[in-house]
This record gives C-alpha cells, structure tokens and sequence, in this order.
C-alpha cells in the first residue's frame, strides 16, 4: 500500500459524471472482505458489468479507447458512503491520481492515507481536461506532487494543486499517519495527564 | 475570545499542532462495526500493536446481521465471516462488544446515544459517515475511514485539517405533519450534496431548539449527506433530561458537575461562523426525493424539475438519474405507485419514528401491493415498542415486525429491494443500487412512509391524519 509518489506522467479514464457517489464506486455487497486487497475488481461494479456479470460495453472502464494511472471524474466525487474500501479498490485498480474540481471530505482523506492523490482543478480546466481526453485518448497528463502542478501536455495548460506540507511529507517519503502518531506517543499521554 | 460551539469542543481536543496546520486531535470514543474495522484491526496486529485506550472503544456488528431468525447463525458465510472477525478481535483486545442478540446490540448510531455512551462535549468518531448523529448532543462526531480507525485504535488520535464552521438556523415553526426528516431533506435540496463539505455545521434557531432529543438525532444524522463534515446541535435541558439515568450517563455528583460543564457548550453570542445559513420553518413541507442523491428532493406536492433548472454542466447526471428512478422532468410525484416500504435506520429507527408510523396506520390496513419491512434501530426500541403496545396497532394494520440492524438502508444483509422496484425509505441514502442493485429508493419520514404503506402510492400524509 506505501508507495512513494512523485511524478505522474499518464493517460487519463474520463468519467465526466457529477456526484460520483462512493456507492457507485463499491456498491455495498462487496464490503464484505476482511482484507484489503481485490477491490479493484469490482471497482464501478454496477455500471462495469450487467446483472448477468457482463461487461457494459459502453461504461469507460470497458472501453478499450482509455487507459491509464489517472482517473478524471466530475465535481462532488466520492459523496456518501465513508467506505475506505473505495479508495482501496481506486488503489487496487491500478490508478495514483484522480482528478476533479472538487471532492468530498472524508473519501479525500482515504484516498490520501491510501497513497492516491487527489487533485483539485478548477471548472475551466477540467472541462477543457475532458474535451482533450475525448479528442485524443492518447493525451498524457503530467502530475508532479514536489512541484504541486498538473499539466495537460496535449494544451500546455498548467495548474497549481493544493495540499498540505505535512500529508505531502507522508506522500513523497511513503509515510502513513500512524508512523507519525506512533513517534509523538508521550505527546498523547502528556495531553491525557493534564486533562 | 468568543468562540463557536464547534471551536469550544475541538480546541479542548487538540494535543498538537503542525506548522502547516495540521492537527492531531484527541478521540474520546471510538465506535467500530463489522464492516469499516477488520483491515484496522489486522493492520494493528501487523505493526504488532494493541488499542491504546481500550475502555473508550464499543464494537458491534448491525450491518451484515440479518432482521429475521438472530437466534441462528447468520447463512451468507462471507457476512458471517465479517462479524465473526469483529467478536474475534473485540475478544482479543479486551474491547466492548455486544454482540447478535445481545440486548445492548443495535445500529451503533441509536445504541451510542440511548445507552449513555454519547455524552455533550465528546469527540466520537467511528468508521461510517453517519457518525454525524451524535453531534445531536452536542459532540463533535464524525465518520472517517479505516486507516483512521487503525490510527484511533493505536493512538486513540487522528490527524486532521481543522474544518470551516457554518451555522445552519431554522427560524420560526414547523407546520403540523412535518418531521425531522422533512427538515433535514428540505435544507439538503436546498444545499446540494456537496454545499456544506469542507464544513462541520451548527444547527441553530427556534425551530431545533422546538425539536425533541430524537429528532435531533434524525437532523444531524443527515448532515453528511449535503458533503458536511459533521453536524451538532448546542445541548440543553432537551438533551440533559434524555441522557439522564442512562445506563453509561454520569450519575449523583459527577452528573451535576458535568451538566455544568455541559452548560457552558453554546457559540458565544458574537462567535463569527465561516458561513450563515437562515431557512425559515413555515417553509417547508413533508418532502420526497425523485433522484439518485439526497439532494434531490422536493415538497411532497411539488413536480420534478426541469431539465433547463439544472447547470449545463450536471444535465448529463441529472438525466441519468431520472432515467434511472424512470420518473420524467415535469411530473409530479403524488400518486406513483410503491413497492416497498422501508422503516429503519439510524436516521429514522428510533422509537418516535415507530410512534409517528403507527399514529398515521392506525386503524388502517396495509396496501396490498406493499411489502413493508419495519426494523427497529436496536432492542431496546424493540422492546420499548412492545411496551408502549405499538406492535399491536402494526399488526392489527397488517404489518411485522422485524429484528434490529441496518438492514435494507445499505442491503448488506438478506433485506434488498428487488430491481426496478419502488422503495419509499426512510432511510439516508437514495445513490443507486443502494437498497439493492437496481433499486429504486424515494427517501422520506417516517409519516411519508406510513401514508404510502397504507395507500400504496405517494401520499401526502396530512390527508391521512
């Protein structure tokens, strides 16, 4: 699960779909594991395959036009449900990056302890984002964490990211929260005492 | 320094803080189910830890447990499985645990408050969205995922960012017929799903301040379903008089000590809020939803809206969603028929919703084309349900009881709503395939509910009462 992040350079999945619920991303019924591994197979489950377990042809994921560590969703994405099991099976998957003008808090967060990095863009550039994809699947998005930019290499277009020093400390080094709650224990029994 | 009821309980918590901001915050309680826990769990066992602070944590499966027959051993293996890895672990690190049938056992969010476990000034947090409950009392009280379950249960702290406050006043009074749920529906449709995230809100004004504990419990329950991070309410007599004599309440001097503590949890008068919100009580109607989110609901006499009422950008999502509810723009929502009737949760299972359903069906008989399930929210509303003698007035009306749980809110268990089928829920979460894949989910109260359980269609409840 630790993997240090640094740059990104990919194609993109597109899905300009607008409160990408977390419910969709993992439907509950297969919340059932006791591991964390094997999400990413059912990652989108109900709009990847049928009731008979066949894959929709038209849904992204099935289309063999798009591939690539970077996912590209509409506003709102990962509403709902605070199921970590979304960001393992986003992990699972195979992609490092989603894109978005906007996520919700909690799925941000498990995306974040989950070594994914959630990429905040404005309107404006994840529109002209989706038309690229559409317009050339093979259009590469450079994500660079160090520098906190995202460039669309088919425009040229470049946007600063936001996020803060210390989850990108824990991104860049493959350190997780509990290896830094771990190490300042004696602050924690200290706050205890003097309650 | 004047201080918001958020900022009054939040910086009481805080044991550090980063130079970029960052916070660890100090956890008082740790709730944990079967479903958000075991990766925790096994990844404390990995890094050859044991839970820091095991007296502040309670474990119980509701999600996968199903509403008939507790008594058995539960039939889908790999649900079993998932409980039997809560009991095991709660068993090895010495935690609380109530198990199937145990009489403490329930939805964590109705047991954590009735039981006394949830107190003022608290901070709570368990793996599940709809930790956002307990603020009802006055806690900070939020979901998170399983990673800060591991870090809760080694540390008994989370890393967090320090959230914006919005104050969210409902002025005035509420009409007759109109519930909590009603409340929480109107001012969603109206904030969207996402318009309070990166918020923790304060629910304020003469209309909460007129609410009963439970509903109060109902309003905050909602609050992650318009993006926020969690929603609280400033306790007073209302939440002193529930909590008192509770089974985990203080009690004798520690009791008066803490209520005057309790006493001091209010936003000071000239507290600044990032965010001020007013609606106005007289405004609002029972509700319904038509769409596939939470915010996608109207007064129960109003039509769907129309296509060229949403943002260019969110019409390709809005058509999908009414494709797949198969409802049309335009129309209204009095009169479809349902199929299902859900009355449960841990937004609407407590025992005022019992008592609301069961005042609306009285005398009444089901609809023929209904299948209702009501699926208390623990075993101590079951049995307060017996004991008030409202299990005979649902029965004489042709509806069972079932056993407490989650239930068909997320359809972990047996109690799914079939494909393409109609489900008026009172539940949180109308996303597709939630009750079910396929299902349809028309979120409402527990008066909505009752109408359309005793007329088979979307009725409005105040013809019936």
């Amino acid at each position: 699960m630790k993997q240090k992040f640094n740059i990104i350079t990919s194609t993109c999945v597109p899905l300009p779909l607008e409160n990408v619920d977390t419910d969709q991303i993992i439907p509950a019924r297969f919340l059932k594991a006791t591991t964390k591994e094997g999400f990413g197979e059912n990652l989108f489950r109900d709009w990847r395959y049928d009731k008979e377990g066949n894959k929709i042809a038209s849904f992204v994921l099935n289309d063999p036009t798009y591939g690539g560590q970077i996912l590209v969703a509409g506003k709102n994405f990962g509403s709902g449900s605070s199921r970590e099991h979304a960001a393992w099976a986003i992990a699972d998957y195979g992609f490092r990056v989603v894109v978005s003008s906007f996520f919700a808090d909690i799925h941000k967060n498990n995306e974040l302890n989950n070594f994914v990095l959630p990429v905040v863009v404005t309107e404006g550039f994840l529109a002209e984002l989706f038309d690229t994809i559409f317009k050339n699947p093979k259009a590469e998005v450079e994500v660079n964490l160090p520098e906190q930019t995202i460039t669309n290499k088919a425009t040229g277009k470049s946007e600063h990211f936001e996020i803060n020093a210390y989850k990108k400390d824990c991104l860049i080094n493959g350190l997780d929260d509990i290896d830094y709650l771990l190490a300042n224990k004696s602050k924690i029994e200290a706050y205890e005492a003097k309650r | 320094m004047s201080k918001t009821l958020f900022e009054k309980i939040w910086d009481k918590h805080v044991v550090d803080t980063l130079a970029d901001g960052t916070i660890q915050l100090y956890i008082d309680r740790l709730y944990c189910h079967e479903v958000t826990s075991p990766q925790a769990f096994a990844g404390l066992r990995a890094r050859g830890l044991k839970p820091f602070r095991p007296q502040q944590i309670t474990c119980m499966p509701d999600h996968n447990i199903p509403t008939l027959h507790q008594d058995q051993p539960i039939q889908d293996p790999i649900s079993k499985n998932q409980v039997d890895t809560l009991e095991k672990n709660a068993k090895d690190f010495g935690l609380t645990y109530y198990g199937l049938q145990h009489p403490k056992n329930g939805i964590i969010h109705v047991v954590g408050p009735e039981t006394g476990l949830t107190q003022p000034g608290m901070t709570i947090v368990c793996g599940d969205s709809h930790t956002s409950t307990h603020g009802a009392m006055g806690a900070i009280a939020f979901g998170i995922g399983t990673s800060e379950v591991e870090m809760t249960l080694a540390t008994q702290c989370i890393m967090q960012r320090k959230p914006k406050t919005m104050r969210i006043t409902i002025d005035g009074q509420r009409k007759p017929g109109v519930t909590a749920k009603d409340i929480a529906l109107y001012i969603i449709s109206r904030m969207s799903t996402s318009g309070a995230t990166g918020y923790f809100v304060e629910y304020a004004g003469e209309a909460i301040r007129n609410t009963t504990m439970e509903e109060r419990l109902t309003i905050c329950n909602l609050s992650i379903e318009m993006g926020a991070r969690g929603g609280m309410i400033a306790p007073d007599e209302v939440t002193f008089a529930y909590l008192k004599d509770r089974e985990f309440a203080p009690r004798g001097e520690a009791w008066d000590k803490k209520v005057n503590e309790w006493r001091e949890l209010y936003s000071d008068p000239d507290a600044q809020f990032d965010k001020e919100i007013v609606y106005h009580a007289e405004d609002i109607e029972p509700m319904v939803t038509y769409g596939t989110n939470p915010g996608m609901g109207m007064g129960i006499r109003e039509t769907i809206p129309s296509l060229e009422s949403v943002d260019e950008a969110g019409r390709i999502s809005y058509q999908k969603s009414l494709a797949y509810m198969g409802f049309q723009a335009g129309e209204p929502m009095l009169g479809k028929p349902v199929d299902y009737v859900f009355l449960g949760s841990c937004t609407n299972g407590r025992i005022e919703d019992f008592r609301a359903f069961a005042s609306l069906v009285k005398g009444k008989k089901k609809a023929d084309n209904v299948i209702a399930w009501l699926v208390p929210g623990s075993w101590q509303v079951e049995h307060q349900i017996h004991a008030e003698g409202i299990d005979k007035i649902l029965t004489e009306a042709g509806f069972e009881l079932r056993q407490p749980g989650c239930s068909a809110c997320l359809a972990m268990n047996e109690d799914k709503i079939p494909a393409g089928k109609y489900a008026v829920s009172t539940s949180n979460r109308n996303f597709e395939g939630r009750q079910g894949p396929g299902a349809r989910t028309i979120l409402a109260g527990p008066l909505v509910a009752a109408a359309a359980a005793v007329t088979g269609k979307i009725t409005d409840p105040r013809e019936l009462l």
